[in-house]
């Protein structure tokens, strides 16, 4: 181990590269595995485990969203399952769409539920919603324009700290409440289900499964790269900056508002990304998305994995998840102490997640006067506590 | 004198004796008349009873109460006419019903059954309801022409008529004419109808409304009778616009009660929050552990649930309180400064809290009893009632809030909260023990959360999700009113009930609440320390 993490090929590499290359190996992985043993062989990854690995990558890419604003701008956002919602909902209206006259009711214009609500023709803002542009529009768009109001509203006024985030839990509240409703038009307490295709292939095939987990790990990866460029650009840093020391900023000569809200937009859409990859690949969008209950969740895999790391969230979010997705199988009871138990004790014993415990072995292992500074300068600065 | 003095003494004489014969006549006619029963055939029996009961004699309600039930027996050795109850060794303890003297128990086979059917049944109902317009007790009579007024019959009415002029009582005289109005309107001549409809208008009892639309709908037909129409209109317009006052002090009394939950809910934030800048998530489920506290002192005290509520109030303080206190000493304190982590960890608590309750309780809601002097309404006039329920979750709501004012602004260890909470290491130099102020403040903010719970338990359902129903409304609230500050939280918690309640008729519950939401969340834009914010010179 020590040899390995001293070797001159690991040490030269930056998290980015890192990152993709796990990424791209396991992807690989995966599909070789799938495609070519047979099905019974000891390498055999079966489908179902192809879509719960995409899964997994879209949370991933939600965590990354989330450590984008909350580890480098110290903003705790408890409505970010919003945003991914949002986007799930835009893929939603589109696979609604795709169904055609094959619903319960035939109706080649209208989605069953609007049928059996007795509505005669599409609300206007599903209006373009077969088109995929419009579809992939959208999916940026939505999240992307609540983001640019909600953040521009509450940057400019200056709230901050745990008033936005409770701010940011009411606004996921709200719209969970809207969403429920019939009239809003987006299929009320079910949601959007039984989808049939997308892009013309169907949904229920393996091929189909293997493609949208490809696609989500490239999309991943391409969200990684952006956000990695974000923080270490003459941006990043002073969005780093207003999280250490709003004020300061403020008096050097910045407008911290507008990085605030710039750098919100920028998450919000990457949540979107993640929610739209999400649907097809759990076949349904419901109101139940929007619960502050899951935004929180999304916290605590940040919290875990250790913010203001990158990297680190993505690893929080898989290791979570997955260890949710055993616990509730196992011993359902347990899940919900398993989880509360893991939030305090983060929070209490290592308040830098795994991130922080991994660079703090290596410290260890390499002496401290050499320890090289680390490619993410936030983890230097994670002490430094934003109010 | 003698002379005057013995005729005087006559008249007495012969007055009470007239009375006496009188009674006495009445008696012996009622002894006739319930000496038939057992021989009448059913078929005969409607003139009979109606008979009976124009005795007016007292047992009269006796016999006819007991014969509507079913209980009215007599005995088949001497047809001697008993009320009966069956008691626990299977016999049947019996009464007579004119004497109302207990007789030994006896078997089933030595009674019979007086039978009667529907129709009779309903006769005996009316006869009753007439019974009770002259009982001496006003309630019972004002009960008795409210039982009409919703079921006219003409035997009542034509009761009234005679009974209304030596009615006593203002209310009772006034609700009676307002049957004979209503029977004057529905039947009565053109002019007749016309000064009705007058004296109608303003009269707040549904029937009256329903009676004046009905004679408009009627009226429709023919073109004729201008006046009446309009004096109709007019008075069903009287009538709407008293209906929309009172609606509005309605939908007031509801905002309130709704505000009162809410305060309740939001006061002990406003203690960890406001005052010691304490993000606590877990605030409801001390909520939660309130209200199961209720229900469990319920199920130990099954005997006595009218005191349950009572005894709840301090147990469920002492249980979310020393909950509070394990958490602040646990957990809370390693955090101090870090409101984000402190955020984070006590979800996690709340979210085992959960999962106990879950483990311990089942996730099924369980059923909190309401004790009797929680239930019914109390009613002001026949539009407006406001339900004891809420009455006293309105008062209970501003006893805590006052106190809770008390202890923070006269108490020593308010003293100590306040100075903790504005300058630590100064209240440390001068000898206060801020960790000791910290977890009694934690608890008591706690302990309130576990009253509210107590509260709540009388409204909602008591589930292992109560509390979290609650948890965003009760932080918008203490961020609304302004941090730190217990009135503003008042005022906050009053204002986001009323305009909930104010919205809910026109746009339902649903959107009202999502309106109340996002005008908050504007209003928070606006004024980010709420409306009524510490002043203080701190940057951020």
């Amino acid at each position: 181990m020590k040899h390995l993490l001293n070797s001159p090929m690991v040490k030269k590499m930056s998290s980015l590269h890192f990152v993709i290359a796990i990424l791209f190996i396991s992807t690989f992985y995966v599909t070789l595995c799938n495609l070519v043993f047979p099905e019974g062989s000891l390498l055999h990854v079966s489908d179902y485990t192809v879509s719960l690995l995409g899964k997994y990558l879209c949370y991933a890419l939600l965590a990354l969203a989330v450590d984008l604003v909350w580890g480098y701008c110290g903003i705790l956002s408890l409505g970010h399952g919003a945003f991914f919602a949002l986007g799930g909902y835009a893929m939603g209206m589109y696979l609604m769409r795709q169904i055609g006259d094959r619903g319960v009711y035939g109706n080649p214009e209208l989605p069953d539920f609007m049928v059996f609500l007795n509505w005669t023709e599409l609300p206007w803002y599903w209006a373009g919603s077969d088109n995929a542009f419009v579809m992939i529009l959208l999916v940026f768009a939505g999240p992307g324009l609540l983001a640019y109001i909600f953040g521009s509203l509450a940057f400019r006024s200056r709230v901050s700290g745990v008033y936005l985030s409770i701010m940011t839990q009411a606004m996921t509240y709200a719209l969970l409440l809207s969403f429920f409703r019939n009239e809003m038009g987006f299929g009320g307490n079910n949601g959007l289900t039984d989808f049939k295709e997308i892009f013309g292939f169907s949904l229920q095939s393996p091929n189909t499964k293997l493609a949208l987990f490809i696609a989500t790990a490239v999309a991943l990866a391409i969200g990684y790269a952006i956000s990695h460029f974000i923080v270490n650009s003459k941006m990043g840093r002073v969005v780093t900056a207003i999280r250490d020391a709003e004020n300061r900023v403020r008096f050097v000569g910045y407008k911290p508002q507008h990085y605030k809200v710039w750098i919100f937009v920028v998450s919000a859409m990457l949540a979107g990304v993640a929610g739209a990859l999400y649907v097809p690949q759990v076949g349904i969008i419901n109101p139940g998305e929007f619960s502050p209950l899951n935004s929180i969740e999304i916290v605590i895999w940040v919290a875990i994995g250790g913010r203001g790391t990158l990297y680190g969230a993505l690893v929080g979010a898989v290791v979570v998840s997955y260890a949710k997705t055993r616990f509730t199988a196992i011993m359902p009871e347990a899940w919900l102490f398993g989880l509360g138990g893991l939030f305090v004790l983060v929070t209490l014993l290592l308040p830098k997640g795994l991130a922080g415990l991994v660079s703090n072995l290596m410290d260890k292992v390499d002496p401290p006067s050499k320890a090289k500074q680390s490619e993410d300068p936030a983890l230097q600065a994670t002490t430094a506590e934003n109010k | 004198m003698l002379r005057l003095f013995s005729l005087l003494f006559f008249c007495v004489i012969s007055f009470n004796a007239s009375a006496a014969v009188s009674e006495t006549q009445d008696n012996s006619a009622l002894t006739t008349l319930v000496e038939q029963l057992p021989t009448t055939k059913l078929d005969k029996m409607a003139p009979l009873i109606k008979a009976i009961a124009a005795t007016s004699a007292p047992q009269v309600q006796d016999i006819l109460k007991p014969l509507m039930a079913g209980d009215l027996y007599y005995l088949k050795a001497n047809k001697q006419v008993v009320a009966a109850q069956k008691n626990q060794q299977q016999q049947y303890q019996v009464t007579d019903v004119l004497t109302a003297e207990a007789l030994t128990a006896v078997d089933k086979s030595a009674i019979k059954k007086i039978r009667t059917n529907n129709r009779l049944r309903g006769q005996i109902r009316d006869l009753l309801a007439n019974l009770d317009l002259t009982h001496p007790d006003k309630a019972v009579r004002i009960e008795a022409v409210k039982q009409l007024l919703q079921n006219p019959n003409q035997t009542g009415i034509s009761s009234v008529t005679n009974l209304i002029k030596g009615e006593q009582d203002a209310s009772v005289r006034e609700l009676m004419s307002v049957i004979l109005l209503i029977d004057q309107l529905e039947s009565g001549s053109t002019a007749e109808k016309l000064s009705a409809a007058q004296q109608l208008s303003g009269r707040l009892e549904s029937k009256v409304k329903n009676e004046l639309v009905n004679q408009l709908d009627l009226l429709a037909e023919q073109p004729e009778n201008a006046e009446l129409r309009t004096v109709l209109t007019k008075s069903i317009d009287d009538i709407e616009q008293q209906a929309s006052v009172y609606g509005l002090v309605e939908n007031l009394f509801f905002g309130l009660s709704l505000g009162s939950v809410l305060l309740l809910a939001a006061i002990g934030l406003a203690i960890t929050f406001g005052v010691m800048g304490v993000i606590n998530m877990a605030h409801g489920e001390m909520m939660m552990l309130g209200a199961y506290t209720t229900y469990v002192i319920q199920q130990m005290f099954p005997n006595l649930i009218e005191y349950s509520l009572l005894m709840a109030v301090p147990a469920a303080f002492l249980v979310s309180g020393f909950v509070g206190v394990l958490i602040e000493r646990g957990v809370i304190r390693f955090l101090k400064g870090r409101p984000l982590e402190t955020l984070l960890a006590t979800f996690g608590i709340s979210l085992i809290l959960q999962q106990l309750v879950r483990s311990v309780f089942s996730p099924l809601n369980r059923q909190v009893q309401a004790p009797q002097w929680m239930t019914g309404s109390l009613e002001i006039n026949p539009m407006l009632s406001l339900t004891y329920n809420r009455l006293y979750i309105i008062l209970f709501a501003l006893m805590v809030f006052f106190s809770l004012l008390m202890i923070l602004k006269k108490s020593s260890l308010g003293l100590h909260v306040r100075a903790v909470s504005q300058n630590r290491d100064m209240a440390r130099a001068l000898s206060i023990k801020s960790s000791w102020v910290d977890a009694i403040t934690f608890g008591l903010g706690s302990g309130i959360a576990g009253i509210a719970g107590v509260a709540l338990s009388q409204l909602t359902n008591v589930g292992p999700n109560l509390g979290q129903a609650y948890i965003i409304d009760s932080f918008l609230v203490v961020v609304f009113g302004g941090v730190g500050n217990l009135w503003g939280t008042l005022v906050a918690a009053m204002t986001m009930g009323t305009f909930n309640k104010f919205l809910e008729p026109s746009m339902g519950p649903v959107l009202s609440n999502i309106i109340v939401l996002v005008g908050l969340v504007l209003f928070i834009q606006k004024r980010p320390k709420g409306l009524f914010p510490q002043k203080g010179r701190s940057a951020d």
